[in-house]
């Protein structure tokens, strides 16, 4: 896109730009006082009508929440990969299962899940470069055929692994100290005899969403507060431009390949422990982190992080509340997008 | 037809004999395709002839889209799911659900327009990005419609779909039957075919190509791209749906998986291994995969069946974009050469849209 | 002159497709086509079936009535469509003139409706359990030895009302038509007897999370029944328990399967003590059953016990097999004598006397069972109760039974 794509939004005009503002800022916080209010009040019947139960309730947000997390890893190195090469990677779910059964791997055979996950990591991210390296740099350029190569990398891999793995549902055993069920001090019920029930959540759950924040924040910091990021956001800019002041392309898109892929693994190790890791996810995880990325913004991880937010949301809330169609919704909420914004809620003009 | 791209001004055609003007080739592989069930089994006149052609159908649905429009598809199996299912539920089933047994002559025309009519709302939320995006969002399109499909009973009967959905019989024949279903197919092929051929020539032929390789040129001189890019994806619905029609009378019924990623991405094979340059492609594809597809089990085991296609398909992606037909350029003699200018590979048309302006 | 040699391509190539067709079948062989699900999420379910196929055919030694048996494998990945598609080339292609096969349960539906077209050709079921396979327009050259997924569920209503004292039961299924069957099954005695059902959660197909799910089953009931098979029941038992997890659990026939029992996870715990129902149970201490188990045991990969899958591919290919014996492998009138033999066979199977009713679907002994620890730390059901003589209605009358309707999300109901 040598159209100079800027990933800076519009600025809004300025008188009416504030009022706008605030009205919105407005709305935002009477919803999160309704939220606050949710969470820690005690639920009239009315409520407890209509959305089945507090804990039903709580739980599908929380649930919605980690996804959210695990969504994110996955997506972000989708979103950096194609916002860098252009390269839309069809074969991204692909990683995350081989990064699953990787890590199930290494965690059976070493007895550490720690080990597991890092493996997952290493090994994905090497995996990653050999592709950059073997495969998307002799196709640079090609957009199309980049991305049709993707798509026969992923039906060769689905299929590999089905042979070497089986059709076998595999679970990666979390260690003992992430396993079992936390209090958390929400109360979602009064007994009769007065006793509060309180919120019960997998504690794992707890520990992978706060992972996802972190490798956010990290990811974010990468960006925008290192020098490689800077190369980065200069390639997602203006790649011509980029090399043309010297930079070494070829070293940042490897790196950011890896870290994708990267990603990816570890998303899958983190994701088979919390779920499980049998055939048909990498689809699964693909067309989540399409969606994801669509709905967010190509290209952005702040985007990815929206995207996933709202994916991750809608479809545990879906789920719930409408089974019968929640797994349209996220589909739907994509198709609003693209009506409304096509570009994505964080992308750039293009 | 040795001319394709040259328009009729520069090499009148009725200055030419029929011969000329249909083709040599294009002669003995009618008459070929004509007299074929006389030496094939049944098996090989259904299930190799006619599943071919419908799957070469829709695949030349998305070659239209991609060779000539620069929109890579994934949705093209969708659009003839739908045209299915109207048959489904307009025609007669079996599974007790809807089925209002209403004539071939209302159904039949009602899928295809219904088809073409999804078709261009694809398209339409399609358009609304460019280039590499399109494949992203066909696919998530292609993915609602068959969770859609899956959820919902009360129109199209969830997980299990469709059965017994039955060929009409008409002046006495049943147009399942392995000959006449085969005749059929090869008579509603040669028609997208020719019409495919035909409408690359026309204005409008032209002014999409015109768009796929600058839409920015098209717009600034006042051509309404979305609208054009919009029409194509109905046209290349007409095709789709036509299919989508002889599939659930070659299948005898479809459900949501009928209309999965995996078939979704297996018309994009399709279209990839026979290439993208000229509406044969697709039909070159259609028949390597469907013979693939049904001896594998034979040769290699059914189990490891789609690392065999990946591996064909990844080996065409890298060794010739242009499919088999690129192939048969690249190892062919050298005479007429020429040709090669005027007609340019889509693929690469649409690969370099996104660099260069 | 481009167009001309790209089409002439065309035609060296369309050329290959005159290849000669069917390859006749030598006279002293008979080819059996064996279809199930290859590929796809089902694999593990579909190789065990194979295994339990082929102990039947082990069984006769690989010969019947002095002609070799010739197994002709079909592949499908559990989709309606992929099923049909394979059975078409085993006996279009292949031409097969029995076949047995499929595995799931829509597929059983869409594989009936084939038959039909190929009127000639004698068709047993696999494994699928779906009730409207021989149920409703039943197909007269498919047979199901097999019973179904209502039959399977005989007798576990009524043991959860009385013996476990559960009043009220959630149920977790998956969004298709074989758990609406088992459920259907459960519910038909568990409503009887005075029980109710005030929640059932359709779970969409290819869900993995249900922790959702769970926090939305209501706090004040007694029991979940949950119908899951494979993957699925592997990830609801481990979530279940990871949400700590209070209410006791009624196991659908596939979801205490030896396919789920023997998965790695954290889910022993929950899983120990549920009470389910299916043809088998692990624990079935009569010859016959340790015998077909031993039998089993000798192909490649088997699991400790065989899975219903492996049961139900066993006793209808063992059903082809007796009868082919018994009309001397003659099957020069199409088929008519064997499927005659077919439809008043009656024989002695590891879990039972096996017959068939007017649909051609079978009436068998169920097995009420209990998840419990074997003395060599494995999982395995428990015999707890044999229902003799299970048929297609579950013993009500068959008019009173069709007018119950067919199975659905909202059929049956008892909130």
């Amino acid at each position: 896109m040598a159209d100079a794509s800027r990933s800076t939004p519009k600025p809004l005009s300025q008188g009416q730009g504030m009022t706008r503002r605030q009205g919105v800022g407005l709305g935002l916080l009477v919803l999160a006082a309704i939220f606050v209010w949710m969470v820690f009040a005690q639920w009239p019947d009315w409520l407890n009508a209509i959305l089945i139960s507090k804990k039903a309730f709580l739980s599908a947000i929380l649930n919605g929440l980690t996804l959210a997390g695990l969504y994110f890893l996955v997506a972000s190195g989708f979103t950096l990969v194609f916002g860098l090469m252009r390269n839309v990677n069809l074969a991204h779910g692909s990683l995350y299962l081989l990064g699953a059964y990787i890590g199930y791997e290494f965690a059976e055979w070493t007895g550490y899940w720690l080990l597991g996950v890092a493996a997952g990591f290493l090994i994905l991210a090497v995996v990653g470069l050999v592709m950059q390296v073997l495969v998307f740099r002799r196709l640079e350029g090609d957009d199309l055929r980049q991305t049709l190569v993707t798509i026969g990398i992923s039906v060769v891999a689905a299929d590999l692994m089905l042979a070497y793995w089986g059709g076998t549902t595999y679970q990666i055993l979390t260690p003992e100290w992430l396993s079992g069920a936390v209090q958390l001090p929400i109360v979602t019920a009064v007994r009769s005899n007065g006793t509060e029930v309180l919120l019960v959540y997998p504690f794992y759950r707890i520990v992978v969403l706060v992972s996802a924040i972190v490798i956010g924040v990290g990811l974010w910091a990468l960006v925008n507060r290192t020098r490689i990021g800077a190369m980065i956001r200069a390639g997602v800019d203006d790649r011509d431009m980029l090399a043309a002041s010297g930079v070494n392309v070829h070293v940042v898109f490897a790196v950011v390949f890896a870290l994708g892929a990267g990603l990816a693994g570890l998303a899958g190790v983190v994701g088979g422990s919390a779920l499980s890791v049998a055939p048909g996810e990498d689809v699964r995880y693909l067309l989540a982190s399409l969606v994801v990325v669509i709905v967010g913004g190509m290209g952005s991880i702040v985007g990815a992080a929206i995207g996933a937010l709202i994916i991750g949301l809608a479809e545990q809330i879906g789920l719930v509340y409408f089974p019968t169609y929640g797994v349209v919704l996220t589909f739907v909420i994509m198709v609003v997008t693209l009506a409304i914004r096509p570009q994505g809620i964080m992308g750039g003009t293009r | 037809m040795s001319d394709l791209p040259l328009s009729p001004a520069q090499k009148p055609a009725g200055a030419r004999s029929w011969i000329e003007t249909l083709g040599l080739a294009h002669i003995l592989l009618g008459l070929f395709l004509l007299i074929y069930p006389a030496m094939a089994s049944d098996f090989f006149l259904t299930q190799i002839g006619g599943y071919s052609l419908v799957l070469g159908m829709i695949s030349l649905s998305l070659m239209l889209l991609a060779g000539y429009g620069g929109m890579v598809s994934l949705a093209q199996i969708t659009v003839a799911g739908a045209a299915g299912y109207v048959v489904a539920i307009f025609g007669v089933n079996n599974s007790g659900v809807h089925g209002f047994g209403w004539p071939w002559w209302v159904f039949v025309p009602l899928a295809i327009a219904i088809a073409s009519l999804v078709s261009a709302l694809i398209g339409w939320i399609a358009v609304r990005t460019e280039g590499i995006y399109t494949i992203m969002i066909t696919l998530a399109v292609a993915t609602a419609c068959f969770y859609f499909t899956q959820q919902n009973y009360a129109l199209f009967n969830g997980f299990p779909g469709y059965n017994g959905l039955r060929a009409p019989e008409v002046f006495g024949v049943y147009w399942r039957d392995p000959v006449p279903f085969y005749y059929l197919c090869l008579a509603m092929a040669t028609l997208a075919y020719a019409a495919v051929l035909y409408g690359a020539r026309s204005t409008f032929g032209l002014t999409l190509q015109a768009i796929r390789d600058n839409p920015r040129r098209m717009r600034a001189i006042g051509f309404n791209v979305t609208a054009h890019k919009v029409f194509a994806w109905w046209l290349a619905g007409l095709i789709a749906g036509a299919a989508g029609v002889l599939l659930v009378w070659f299948n005898g019924r479809i459900s949501p998986g009928t209309i999965a990623v995996g078939p979704a991405i297996n018309i994009l094979v399709i279209a990839i291994i026979g290439g993208l340059r000229h509406p044969i492609g697709p039909f070159l594809g259609a028949v390597v995969v469907t013979l693939m597809q049904t001896f594998a089990i034979d040769i290699i085991g059914a189990e490891r069946f789609n690392t065999l296609i990946g591996l064909v398909f990844l080996l065409i992606v890298f060794i010739s974009p242009d499919g088999i037909l690129g192939l048969w350029e690249r190892f062919r003699p050298q005479a007429g050469r020429e040709d090669w200018r005027t007609f340019r590979t889509a693929t690469k048309q649409v690969g370099n849209k996104g660099r260069k302006t | 002159m481009t167009m001309k040699r790209r089409t002439l391509l065309a035609l060296t190539l369309a050329t290959g497709l005159t290849a000669p067709g069917i390859a006749l079948a030598q006279a002293d062989t008979i080819k059996i086509g064996l279809l199930a699900t290859f590929e796809g999420a089902f694999t593990v379910l579909g190789e065990d079936s194979e295994r339990g196929a082929m102990t039947a055919v082990d069984e006769f030694g690989g010969m019947v009535a002095g002609k070799k048996i010739e197994i002709v494998k079909g592949s499908s990945d559990a989709s309606p469509d992929s099923a049909v598609r394979a059975a078409r080339k085993l006996v279009e292609q292949d031409g097969v003139k029995i076949l047995v096969g499929p595995l799931s349960g829509d597929e059983g539906i869409a594989v009936k409706d084939y038959a039909k077209t190929h009127p000639d050709v004698t068709f047993l079921n696999g494994s699928s359990a779906a009730q409207d396979t021989t149920l409703r327009d039943p197909a007269d050259n498919f047979f199901r030895f097999s019973t179904d997924g209502a039959q399977w569920m005989a007798g576990l209503g009524t043991y959860a009302y009385n013996d476990r004292g559960y009043k009220k039961v959630a149920t977790v299924a998956e969004d298709y038509s074989f758990p609406y069957t088992q459920v259907f099954g459960f519910m038909a005695e568990f409503c009887k007897a005075g029980g109710t059902v005030p929640s059932k959660s359709w779970v969409p197909i290819g869900n993995k999370d249900y922790s959702s799910v769970i926090a939305a089953i209501p706090d004040d009931v007694d029991a979940i029944y949950v119908a899951l098979g494979g993957a699925d029941a592997v990830n609801f038992l481990s979530q279940y328990n990871d949400a700590g997890g209070q209410a006791p659990l009624i196991g659908g026939s596939i979801t205490v399967d030896q396919t789920v029992l023997t998965a790695k996870g954290r889910m022993r715990d929950v899983l120990i003590g549920t009470p389910a129902a299916g043809p088998t149970a692990d624990t079935n201490d009569s010859q016959a059953w340790k015998d077909f188990t031993a039998a089993y045991k000798k192909q490649d990969g088997a699991f400790p016990s065989p899975s219903l899958f492996a049961h139900a591919y066993y006793i209808n290919m063992k059903a082809a097999l007796l009868a082919l014996d018994k009309v001397g492998g003659d099957l020069s009138d199409d088929g008519a004598k064997l499927r005659q033999e077919l439809s008043t066979i009656s024989f002695e199977t590891p879990t039972g006397k096996v017959s068939l009713d007017s649909n051609r679907n079978a009436i068998a002994d169920m097995y009420l069972t209990e998840v419990s620890e074997a003395a060599d730390g494995t999982l395995v059901n428990k015999l707890i109760k044999v229902t003799p003589q299970v048929n297609q209605t579950l013993g009500i009358p068959t008019d009173e039974f069709l007018a119950l309707g067919a199975v659905s999300r909202e059929n049956p109901s008892c909130p």
